[in-house]
């Protein structure tokens, strides 16, 4: 197994945040972003596809479940679309998605779909601002729980003795 | 062709400091020692430019001497050296596409300061590429054949440039204009700075050979109304709006015009801003190429009451060149390669009412006084006020809708120099006083500042100071009073004048945005179209085969718009003339055996690339575009995609998070 | 008859659907109780957990474990047949994805015992009480079975070499896969016992499927009456089918019911639900929020539709522990 880099601050816990930005528009707004020397919060990773038509729901579970503490995803405006309509497709998956991850208990604030087109650097650094001051408001997402706790509760009953009952 | 060694690859991951761009905020021999302990790296090394020359025979001589079979370079973005590192991994003997790129620097070393975090976040994205290279496949780039066409969308002197040069190299070319005549704004200008040579003169010669030249068909009043298509093979519908002439039966007599039962024009005339009135047939302007008039329906009689007279038809007798009854047709056409040159539109000073345009009569814009000071304008190049008077003073507002957060923020790079421009010709005309309220004077370029330095000299007046308010002058004189603050004196002007210019700026079409849409390129900062790269590639866009030229693509001057169309017109020749491209190997492909032949897909690709065989999905590589849609729609996971495989994803994600 | 190869079934968390499963076999289960010996089966034979702890490990050819794990005493019997097992089955969609019962995992054992012993109406449980796993019992301690906080597939409890899907498993699946194992060329470990491709590949009603379907409303089972001759999707109703393996015989689509998909995926999908969402978000015909919205409006529990029988091997768990309004 890979062997873990330092922690990203040595005093505690920093969200970590997967990025899926589209080729053509959010991810040049994150290499304009870049050209512009624009500074924003470093808990990001970028996971470049083609067209954010290409995030299967399988990517955000996934990131979720290997403990990434939210998930945002970037493409093209509507309208816009590097392929034409790529993005609908991206919207359409994400409006289902969201309603199985509220079922699931996942905050709003956790997994996002943002249009960010290649000249909107400024968008790009507010959202990925705005995005990390709420996640660590709300704290890690914990969502890559090994099975440690199918058994939580189990131990403390197993020593409780309870008189009197009947069987 | 790959050598793993149970299945375990050998990876070289190089990092790149690029100067101190990345190597001061990110520790990257850190980072690279990092990179040496994990699973599967062979060779991990910094270079100061893993772009240079060394650096490329770093990868070419590690990949022989280490029996690498993956390369992964951490430096800038892939849109910049992703080509450059395919190829010196191809170099040293292994497919190019074991090559994965992992950016540092755009998302990493020059948005976060904190060299922990920075070096953390590299660590992790470098990692993620360790993962993903292990899936990668040897992969090659199909060839398509191009179609040698190519049309020039815009009909200024960028189109016109880029046409002619295309058409002089035996190309065949499709110059689309809209308005009834090509020349754009270039042909309203009376003389150029800093030459001060004639507009005319020097354009109407490149028109005319537009209009003769075998290899251009030109076609005004048109418009492109759908493009599809890829590079080398665009389907390129125009859309033609009725001229009401048959083109090709008129020959420019223009004895229409003179007999139209209109004596007077009515309508302002598009061509002079309004400053005089045309007759609804007419011609935009004595040169205009094609030398065709054009009815406008709005004006027409014929068209509003359909009792005409119709002298116009009389008159042109046999040559029966008009025709009431056309209405839009549609042409699609096969080029290669587009070339966008469809200009800018000038700022509109009513959105800034303290100027008064509109208000006070004695306040023109720019463009205005370009048409009155031109010998074939208006007033046959005498500069007088609405009130026919000889302005005795006028005052120059530099940077409107141009350096200002309320309109625009750019500059728009031309105002200077033609501000001076007409302030020697208005001063040479009408010996008025002149007076410049400017901001900065901007006069970088060749003979740019010796023009500034010779109009000063002239008598022309500098004021360093931008007007705040524009008032009439008490006891009704008929002049306004410019206000503005002069912050060489630091105190307050105010200085009555007979005319006022507004220096207006240049803005994107009004529009761009559904233009871009139409050729599938990028908008940037002020609506103006964006280039693949501001310095390498600065006329290619993010769309292959689709170039820019001109001011749609920034604002410029005539010299740099006609330099900038003859680099379009040299890419679009590269890319036609080779006769061949070849396509990213980044297509989506279906696993027969695995599919289930639901048609989910289908209706899914914007480009019909996927059909039904045999009761299976099947991709057709060549119009398949890579974006994917469909490998995340198949529900039982048989469509894959090159480049982009499901397990290279996933690993990314691991890599990314395998220290969350 | 030492020589025949002795097998095992055992339930679990299950519905006993299972059970019925291998009873329907009909005539051809005397075949397969003439192949093989049967040692256990606590729901027909009169075997005792202290017969099977008795054997040699190894000794049991198969053990055909149907139902998830749910509870200590579950997941001790898995345990204890795998051990005493060549071959361990999960047989059916409980053992195999978790199945019905997993649905519960979107709550935890303090909800789900919160609203079975207090809140709900025809409760009557004055003192409150609540499962125990241990209590003394006139001066004796009597031991229960503990209730796990979540629900697990066989396979998230010990190691699976087969599956067999379905809810239950169709006859002719589990007659193969008894051939299968019988006949020796095992395929290999991990392998589910049904081809890995999805419902349509043979659909009798696949060439009703418009080729560029675009769903516009989804509808309910029993909101409409289907036509018997056209594909449900083509319809509006939710049918798995694209997302789920074959091998079941098209029954529910034969009953003109849409595939809810007890199958499971096949083995290139990850997550089940993660995937069929995706796919049929795919299809909406609209591309303004407000009308996708409204269109999914059709689909009222997308959790107890993408994931009716996968929730337990979904790649994401529930993070709240209370009950969620949907």
């Amino acid at each position: 197994m890979d062997k873990p880099a330092a922690p990203a601050t040595a005093d505690g816990w920093e969200p970590k945040i997967v990025a899926f930005f589209c080729n053509w528009c959010t991810y040049l707004a994150a290499d304009l972003a870049g050209t512009s020397r624009m500074k924003y919060a470093p808990n990001t990773r970028v996971i470049r596809v083609m067209c954010s038509g290409r995030v299967d729901p399988q990517f955000v579970l996934e990131a979720l479940a290997h403990g990434a503490d939210g998930v945002l995803i970037g493409g093209c405006h509507p309208g816009d679309c590097h392929y034409q309509s790529g993005n609908y497709k991206a919207l359409r998956r994400f409006r289902l998605l969201k309603r199985m991850l509220l079922a699931f208990g996942i905050e709003d604030e956790r997994v996002r779909l943002e249009w960010i087109s290649a000249a909107e650097a400024d968008k790009l650094r507010d959202v990925v601002n705005e995005m990390v001051a709420q996640v660590k408001a709300l704290g890690p997402a914990r969502l890559g729980t090994p099975p440690e706790d199918w058994a939580v509760g189990l131990e403390e009953e197993a020593d409780e003795e309870v008189e009197g009952v009947t069987v | 062709m790959s050598a793993d060694t149970n299945g375990q690859p050998r990876i070289g991951v190089y990092v790149c400091h690029c100067g101190t761009n990345i190597a001061a905020t990110v520790d990257v021999e850190a980072v690279a020692e990092y990179a040496a302990g994990l699973p599967g790296v062979t060779v991990s090394k910094t270079y100061k430019y893993m772009c240079s020359d060394p650096g490329q025979e770093l990868i070419k001589e590690d990949i022989l001497a280490n029996q690498l079979d993956r390369v992964i370079v951490a430096a800038c973005s892939p849109s910049l050296h992703e080509a450059t590192f395919r190829r010196a991994t191809a170099a040293g003997g292994i497919n190019p596409y074991y090559f994965h790129m992992v950016s540092i620097r755009e998302l990493d070393s020059w948005v976060h300061t904190d060299i922990v975090e920075a070096t953390a976040k590299a660590k992790d994205l470098i990692r993620a590429a360790i993962h993903r290279v292990r899936f990668h496949k040897p992969l090659e780039r199909a060839r398509v054949n191009v179609n040698p066409a190519v049309m020039v969308v815009g009909g200024g002197i960028a189109g016109i440039h880029a046409a002619l040069t295309l058409a002089n190299a035996g190309k065949k070319v499709y110059l689309v204009e809209r308005e009834p005549s090509i020349g754009g704004h270039m042909a309203q200008f009376d003389k150029t700075f800093p030459t001060l040579d004639c507009a005319a003169c020097i354009l109407t010669p490149k028109m005319t050979e537009v209009g003769q030249h075998p290899n251009i068909t030109l076609w005004t009043m048109a418009e492109v109304d759908k493009v599809d298509g890829y590079v080398g093979n665009y389907q390129v519908t125009v859309r033609h709006k009725p001229r009401f002439i048959i083109e090709e039966a008129c020959v420019g007599c223009m004895e229409c015009i003179e007999v139209c039962v209109f004596r007077r024009g009515k309508t302002p005339d598009e061509f002079n801003l309004g400053l005089n009135m045309r007759k609804p047939v007419y011609i935009p302007f004595p040169q205009a190429v094609p030398q065709v008039v054009v009815i406008d329906q709005d004006a027409c009689i014929e068209f509003r009451t359909g009792r005409c007279k119709k002298t116009c038809v009389e008159v042109c007798a046999e040559r029966n060149a008009i025709d009431f009854t056309q209405t839009e047709t549609f042409d699609t056409v096969e080029v290669g390669a587009i070339v966008v040159a469809t200009g800018f539109k000038t700022f509109d000073p009513r959105r800034t009412p303290s100027y008064g345009y509109g208000v006070y009569p004695n306040v023109y814009t720019a463009m205005e006084i370009e048409r009155l000071v031109n010998a074939s304008g208006p007033t046959e190049g005498h500069v007088t006020l609405r009130d026919g008077r000889t302005p005795e003073t006028v005052g120059i507002v530099h940077c409107v809708g141009s350096r200002d957060v309320n309109t625009n923020e750019h500059c728009s790079r031309v105002c200077c120099m033609y501000s001076l421009k007409l302030a020697h010709l208005v001063k040479e005309k009408t010996g008025a006083e002149i007076y410049n309220f400017y901001i900065d004077i901007r006069a970088p370029g060749k003979g740019m500042e010796e023009f500034y330095n010779r109009v000063a000299e002239e008598g022309v007046h500098f004021i360093r100071g931008k007007v705040a308010d524009v008032y009439p002058e008490a006891g009704n004189t008929g002049r306004v009073v410019l206000q503005a603050e002069d912050t060489l004196l630091g105190r307050v002007r105010k200085i009555p004048v007979d005319m006022v210019v507004l220096a207006t700026g240049l803005e994107a079409q009004a529009d761009a945005d559904e233009v871009r849409r139409t050729f599938n390129i990028t908008c940037g900062g002020g609506g103006f179209f964006m280039e693949r790269h501001p310095k390498l590639a600065p006329v290619s866009t993010f769309t292959d085969g689709i170039f820019l030229a001109g001011c749609c693509q920034g604002p410029k001057d005539i010299p740099d718009t006609v330099a900038q169309a003859g680099a379009a017109a040299a890419e679009a020749l590269a890319l036609v003339d080779k006769g061949f491209v070849e396509m990213e190997p980044n297509t989506a492909y279906v696993v027969t055996e695995e599919c289930s032949g639901c048609k989910t897909c289908i209706p899914l690709c914007p480009y019909t690339a996927i059909s039904r065989v045999d009761g299976k999905a099947y991709i057709n590589p060549v119009l398949c575009k890579g974006c994917g849609t469909c490998v995340a729609a198949c529900p039982s996971g048989s469509i894959r995609q090159n480049l982009f495989e499901d397990e290279e994803i996933y690993e990314e994600i691991l890599g990314v998070l395998a220290n969350a | 008859m030492p020589d025949k190869p002795k097998v095992a079934f055992y339930w679990c968390a299950s519905c006993g659907g299972c059970e019925e499963a291998v009873v329907d076999l009909a005539e051809k289960i005397l075949d397969v109780v003439a192949a093989v010996d049967i040692v256990f089966w606590p729901v027909a034979l009169d075997f005792k957990k202290s017969d099977v702890e008795a054997m040699e490990d190894g000794s049991i050819l198969a053990s055909f474990v149907n139902g998830a794990i749910r509870t200590t005493e579950q997941e001790e019997m898995a345990l204890l047949l795998r051990r005493k097992s060549k071959v361990l089955v999960a047989f059916g969609s409980c053992a195999h994805l978790g199945g019905i019962p997993a649905l519960a995992n979107l709550w935890d054992r303090e909800a789900i015992f919160d609203t079975a012993y207090r809140t709900t109406a025809s409760t009557v449980n004055p003192e409150g009480t609540l499962p125990q796993v241990s209590l003394a019992h006139n001066g004796d301690r009597v031991h229960l079975p503990g209730f796990y906080n979540t629900v697990r597939a066989l396979d998230q409890v010990t190691e699976v070499d087969y599956y067999i899907p379905g809810c239950a498993p169709t006859p002719n699946i589990i007659a193969g896969a008894v051939e299968t194992l019988l006949g020796g060329d095992l395929p290999p470990a991990g392998t589910v016992l049904t081809p890995d491709i999805a419902l349509c590949e043979d659909c009798p009603r696949l060439d009703t499927k418009p080729q560029e379907l675009t769903i516009e409303r989804f509808r309910r089972p029993h909101e409409v009456i289907a036509d018997e001759g056209t594909c449900l999707l083509a319809q509006g109703l939710l049918c798995m089918g694209p997302a789920t393996r074959s091998g079941c015989g098209h029954l529910c689509i034969n009953g003109n019911m849409p595939c809810t998909g007890c199958f499971g995926p096949t083995s290139k999908v990850r997550d089940q639900g993660a995937k069929y969402l995706s796919a049929i978000a795919s299809m909406l015909g609209f591309e303004d929020e407000a009308a996708i919205d409204r269109a999914l409006d059709g689909i009222p529990d997308p959790v107890g539709t993408f994931y009716r029988y996968g929730l337990a091997g979904s790649l994401l768990r529930r993070r709240k522990m209370t009950p969620v309004d949907a």
